[in-house]
């Protein structure tokens, strides 16, 4: 049998069974209130003025020891970092970043990088995914080496990867001194951003939203791209930023493998290393404060993106 | 109908259902009623598929669906904590078996509209999941689970997760929801209180069995064994049968007692016991009492009775079960 043909006369159906007209859950409604911008959710807005004035003298001393902490190792340093990049004013650092040759690093940077963000996308999702849902021998021991690369100097991932896939390869691939290269070791050193962000999503993840995709008639794939990733996007898009983030500032794990060829594998790094070493600061500088706007509008835009999903999720539109 | 012939299912050395067999009718609104780990839960997650009988056969509307997977059961299944799609509007919620189907855009949005009336949500369309309370969100989850037309509606302790007020409340409204929508229903309690008040049968179960199947008044007249009659309501122990502490009678007069219990027939007898201490509960009273054989059992009588007794603390009284009660004898296997 259907319910479609009762569905038919759902007007009598509603007249009866309308909770408000029916009387009977109408406490609940009204404390859900007609308010559409959520009347019943008095908590966000106290539990933060209600720690203000009981904590307040602590409250002031943390945020002086923070604003000074960060003045000392970040923003004076960036300060001076600006200052050093209009050393010649607004034409020299346009000149020094615009160099041919700086353009083509900034660009196989960012290019590089890109990619590399994108394959962490995926493959840390998976890596994630098989970490939290399956079970395997090993597992625990494959749980932990995701952090090596945090934990290993870059330099020594260069060596690594180099005897691996360097001129002598024992394996007879040969990825010294091409992109290919540069992907390899920034997606080494990188991957356990995605990995790390998604991870504790995937288990706080409630297993009924599944079952109940299911029950509707939804394939695994269908409860996966309509129900799960966009539970999980969030911590992927945080991740990859994070990944991206990294990438673009990497100079260690490259250093060796990718063969420093200007215009084809030379990063942003490298090329400011290489400005360092000519005795040219200046331009030094000003492809560093590239490289830091960079940085800094992904993480911005990670920010808004972020924060209008959370605002979609908790508040009336 | 849904019919569940020799299920078992045993998780590692519990076992969840030990040869259960049920049918529920056409049309139904059917209670599986018993304890945590009865296996009510396990049963139903079986009917949808979710959970893997070890042996058995689940039949929905007459089709083995034994080794069907839950999308292809023809189910609605509402759960606990009702997994709300928390990214999506209200609307998209519900719509969201059908537009899986890929339906018409014009047929979903009528039926979600028909249905959200139902459910008493028209004007909550553009809501997140997140800006409903909680009974909002099981009637937003029972819509969700009606948007497929399914054969069968599977609740799993629906109204668990409210407090007692919305509990009461959403139980009436699902009753009447049943009686214009009726669809076969199962629903998981473990609420004797609820099984007797929305479910037209229910089927308690106990340790992985099914003890009993029937309507309300039969199951709580005519308890089968003293497992469904204890757990259908209080009961109390007197002499060696079990008795609804409002079935017994109390009198101050032995030969009367005597001579009224005379003409009820297999009663458990006149009980000698002392009145241990009287609490008024609003318009009944109930008399807490201790036989000669050191046994303590409670009776529930009436304002006017009490009043007519004058029970005291340390008195005497006899005793008996009223004319018509239900009584069952004490099984020594199974204790209370």
């Amino acid at each position: 049998m259907t319910i479609h043909t009762d569905l038919g006369r759902s007007a009598a159906a509603a007249a009866l069974l309308h909770p408000r007209t029916g009387g009977s859950d109408g406490a609940e409604t009204t404390a859900a209130g007609p308010d559409p911008v959520g009347s019943d959710r008095p908590d966000h807005r106290d539990g933060s003025s209600a720690s203000t004035s009981r904590l307040g003298g602590i409250r002031s001393l943390g945020v002086g020891v923070v604003t000074l902490w960060l003045s000392v190792i970040v923003l004076l340093p960036l300060a001076a970092l600006t200052v050093a990049a209009f050393g010649d004013g607004w034409a020299g650092f346009w000149e020094a970043v615009t160099a041919p040759a700086a353009l083509a690093a900034l660009w196989v940077t960012v290019v590089v990088s890109a990619g590399v963000a994108l394959l962490n996308a995926v493959m840390g999702t998976v890596i994630a995914w098989v970490l939290v849902r399956d079970s395997f021998p090993g597992q625990r021991f494959v749980n932990a080496i995701i952090d090596l690369p945090f934990a290993l100097p870059t330099i020594v991932a260069s060596i690594v990867l180099l005897s691996l896939y360097g001129p002598n390869s024992p394996i007879g691939v040969h990825l010294n001194a091409t992109r290919w290269g540069l992907i390899v070791a920034l997606a080494f050193v990188t991957l356990p951003f995605v990995v790390r962000s998604v991870q504790p999503v995937l288990i706080e993840a409630d297993r009924e939203v599944e079952e109940a995709a299911a029950s509707l008639g939804a394939s695994n794939l269908t409860t996966f791209r309509r129900i799960i990733l966009p539970t999980l996007a969030p911590a992927i898009l945080s991740g990859t930023g994070l990944a991206f983030a990294r990438a673009i500032g990497e100079y260690g794990s490259v250093v060796l493998i990718g063969g420093n060829i200007p215009r084809e594998t030379q990063v942003a790094s490298q090329y400011i290393q290489q400005q360092i070493e000519i005795d040219s600061p200046q331009a030094a500088a000003a492809v560093s404060v590239a490289l830091l706007a960079i940085a800094f509008a992904t993480l911005l835009l990670l920010r808004v993106v972020a924060s209008r999903s959370q605002r979609r999720e908790e508040r009336a539109p | 109908m849904i019919t569940v012939s020799n299920a078992r299912k045993q998780y590692g050395t519990f076992t969840a259902l030990d040869d259960v067999s049920v049918e529920i009718p056409r049309g139904s609104l059917t209670a599986l009623l018993g304890p945590s780990g009865s296996g009510k839960s396990t049963l139903l997650r079986s009917i949808a598929g979710l959970e893997g009988l070890d042996s058995g056969v689940v039949t929905i509307a007459g089709r083995d669906v034994t080794k069907e997977p839950p999308q292809r059961r023809g189910i609605g299944f509402v759960f606990q904590h009702y997994a709300a799609f928390k990214h999506m509007t209200v609307r998209d919620n519900v719509a969201f078996g059908l537009s899986i189907r890929k339906r018409p855009k014009a047929e979903i949005a009528r039926k979600v509209d028909d249905l959200l009336e139902i459910v008493g949500l028209e004007g909550f369309q553009h809501r997140y999941p997140a800006q409903l309370s909680g009974g909002q969100r099981q009637r937003m989850a029972l819509a969700r689970a009606l948007a497929v037309d399914p054969e069968v509606l599977l609740l799993d302790e629906p109204f668990g997760a409210l407090d007692a007020k919305v509990r009461a409340d959403l139980r009436t409204w699902l009753r009447r929801l049943h009686d214009e929508v009726h669809v076969t229903t199962v629903l998981v309690t473990h609420d004797q209180e609820e099984a007797l008040d929305v479910s037209d049968r229910i089927a308690v179960l106990n340790r992985g069995r099914i003890e009993q199947v029937g309507d309300p008044v039969t199951l709580y007249d005519r308890p089968a064994n003293d497992f469904v009659m204890g757990f259908l309501g209080s009961v109390a122990t007197l002499g060696d049968q079990l008795v609804r502490p409002h079935d017994i009678v109390l009198t101050r007069d032995r030969a009367v007692a005597l001579a009224e219990d005379a003409k009820v027939p297999g009663s458990p007898g006149v009980i000698e016991a002392v009145v241990e201490r009287v609490v008024r509960l609003g318009f009944e009273v109930r008399v807490e009492l201790r036989a000669d054989s050191g046994e303590r059992f409670a009776a529930q009588i009436t304002r006017r009775d009490a009043f007519d007794l004058e029970l005291h603390t340390g008195e005497t009284v006899f005793a008996r079960a009223a004319h018509r009660s239900s009584v069952i004898e004490i099984d020594p296997a199974l204790a209370i």
